[in-house]
């Protein structure tokens, strides 16, 4: 069994839905084996992931049985999941009942709860590396063929470090969803509270529906976790004025906090005896890299904090020399058992092996102060990060010049919003280029700003010059 | 513009749709999410120069409520 389901009180709930339906930990492992009898063994499976008993139990069972699920956004258009099945060649699909009816194509072999698991006709099944355990996407929402390999040690070593510097050690815990399973963020609160025998409040609600805060006070969540958005809409939905009496913690990673918030977060944790956590993490790590130790939330406001525990930190400069002196900005490397074994382009890197070697450059620029503490000061890459997602701006104008052929196209991005340059054509206007974006990557528009422009700037070797693009902003 | 027309011109420019389909929004069908909700609540606190508190944020949860919910803030549309 992947996570330790047996030695935890065998009916202490393990998973709750806001309709009231309980999994306990007995009920959750005798799931857990009735998948193991399924001949899913080392097959790869895609899952249309939700925040559901269905699909949690399922999953769980993968992981135990040694399948390897890759987890998808269950909003995925039909058109981007059909590219990756194509692609990737999986031998099953685990999907709602409820969505079935869209996948008439394939055999309806088993099913868990409200899942279904469908088996395709796929023929030559991708080779699966022995290690290998689960795979999730760099980015949720553009379809990308680019995945992230997770091994069996990756997901437990994380969840482990996790459980450590929160202090997940009663069964007690009661975390309440806000983020998608499919999500690293999201997935690592599961995985570390499984490893504690916590009960995971699942939860697909908006911080703003009064339906999320019945469910919340019904439950009497103990924790609560977010991206930096999840603490716009909080403060906007009177997080910081209610009376939460069952709350003992929240967290927050997914991206940079705005100062002020970071400073709102630390004194409303002060004044109510919480703890507070500012978190750092990629789903390249599995999901946790560091943490900022509650009891210096304020004094360190705005930095990520330390490395979690079995994690290294070091900074490395333009031309690979360590940076040992505090306040030199250098890119960010991390080196623990969290780091995982590479990425995947197509079916063929699924038989690869380690190809991190436990050390992951983060591509984020950072310093540290002399306290030890590290702050993100910018990004090495081409990415930003929407609500809590990254987005590679190169895979945008990829999106973009398969959808439209006669136009050119550049991305630019600052801090949490996306420029297009896009020299139009009878078939693409800028207003269709940001229209195609937004629903494609599913933000809203006012993410994006459109600028028709007569040509994209670019040098002899036919490399988008982005500098003299910036100069146009 | 009267305050009924400022209010559809939100609803009309935040979520694209027609004046005649404004009647059966409803958050979170369609293009209203959270976040284009939060938009949609800064829109109206800007354009009518006043502030929802929280507890109306969550209930501001479609395009009729939103008439009853304003109307609290003096203004009628």
């Amino acid at each position: 069994m992947f996570f330790p389901l047996e030695q935890h009180p065998p009916e202490q709930p393990a998973l709750v839905e806001p309709n009231g339906a309980v999994l306990t930990y007995s009920q959750l492992a005798a799931a857990v084996n009735h998948v193991a009898e399924w001949p899913v063994q080392r097959t790869l499976i895609f899952c249309l992931t939700s925040s559901t008993i269905g699909f949690t139990a399922g999953y769980v069972g993968f992981l135990s049985t040694q399948a390897v699920p890759l987890l998808l956004d269950s909003e995925l258009t039909p058109e981007l999941l059909s590219r990756l099945i194509t692609l990737y060649r999986p031998s099953f699909l685990w999907v709602p009942q409820k969505k079935s009816g869209a996948f008439s194509k394939y055999t309806p072999v088993q099913t868990l709860y409200d899942y279904t698991l469908l088996q395709t006709d796929c023929t030559d099944c991708p080779q699966l590396h022995p290690e290998l355990s689960l795979l999730l996407t760099t980015s949720g929402s553009t379809g990308s063929p680019k995945l992230v390999r997770q091994s069996a040690r990756n997901l437990l070593s994380n969840a482990e470090a996790i459980a450590q510097y929160l202090e997940l050690n009663s069964t007690s815990e009661r975390p309440i969803l806000t983020l998608p399973l499919h999500y690293t963020f999201g997935l690592s609160i599961l995985h570390s509270h499984l490893l504690t025998g916590g009960t995971v409040l699942l939860s697909e609600y908006s911080v703003i529906q009064q339906e999320f805060w019945d469910y919340f006070e019904r439950e009497k969540a103990t924790s609560i976790s977010g991206v930096p958005m999840t603490y716009t809409l909080l403060e906007r939905a009177g997080f910081f004025e209610r009376e939460l009496p069952s709350l003992r913690y929240f967290t927050q990673a997914g991206g940079k906090l705005p100062h002020r918030m970071h400073q709102r977060c630390a004194e409303f944790a002060r004044e109510r005896g919480l703890r507070f956590y500012a978190m750092y993490g990629q789903t390249e790590a599995t999901a946790r890299m560091s943490y900022l130790p509650w009891r210096l939330a304020e004094e360190k406001c705005g930095t990520i904090g330390i490395a979690i525990p079995g994690g290294v930190f070091r900074l490395v400069g333009d031309s690979g020399e360590e940076i040992t002196e505090p306040y030199r900005e250098g890119e960010l490397v991390y080196e623990g058992p969290n780091v995982t074994l590479g990425y995947a382009q197509g079916p063929v890197d699924l038989a690869r092996g380690d190809d991190f070697g436990g050390m992951l450059f983060t591509g984020d620029l950072a310093m540290r102060d002399t306290d030890g503490c590290y702050t993100v000061t910018g990004r090495k890459k081409r990415m930003v990060k929407l609500f809590g997602s990254r987005v590679s701006l190169d895979e945008c104008e990829r999106l973009l010049r398969e959808q439209f052929g006669g136009a050119d196209f550049a991305c630019l991005g600052r801090d949490d919003h996306i420029d297009l340059f896009v020299t139009e054509s009878s078939d693409c206007t800028a207003q269709n280029a940001l229209t195609y974006l937004s629903e494609t990557l599913r933000f809203p528009v006012w993410a994006f700003g459109a600028h028709p422009i007569a040509e994209i700037p670019r040098n002899e070797a036919g490399k988008i010059q982005y500098p003299r693009l910036e100069e146009l902003l | 513009m009267t305050h009924l027309e400022q209010y559809n011109q939100i609803f009309m420019k935040l979520f694209g749709v027609a004046e005649e389909d404004l009647p059966s929004l409803i958050y979170l069908r369609g293009n209203w999410d959270s976040l284009q909700h939060i938009e949609m609540i800064t829109m109206m606190e800007d354009t009518f120069n006043i502030s929802i508190n929280s507890t109306d944020v969550i209930l501001f949860n479609s395009y009729e409520k939103g008439k009853e919910i304003l109307r609290k803030y003096d203004v009628e549309v």
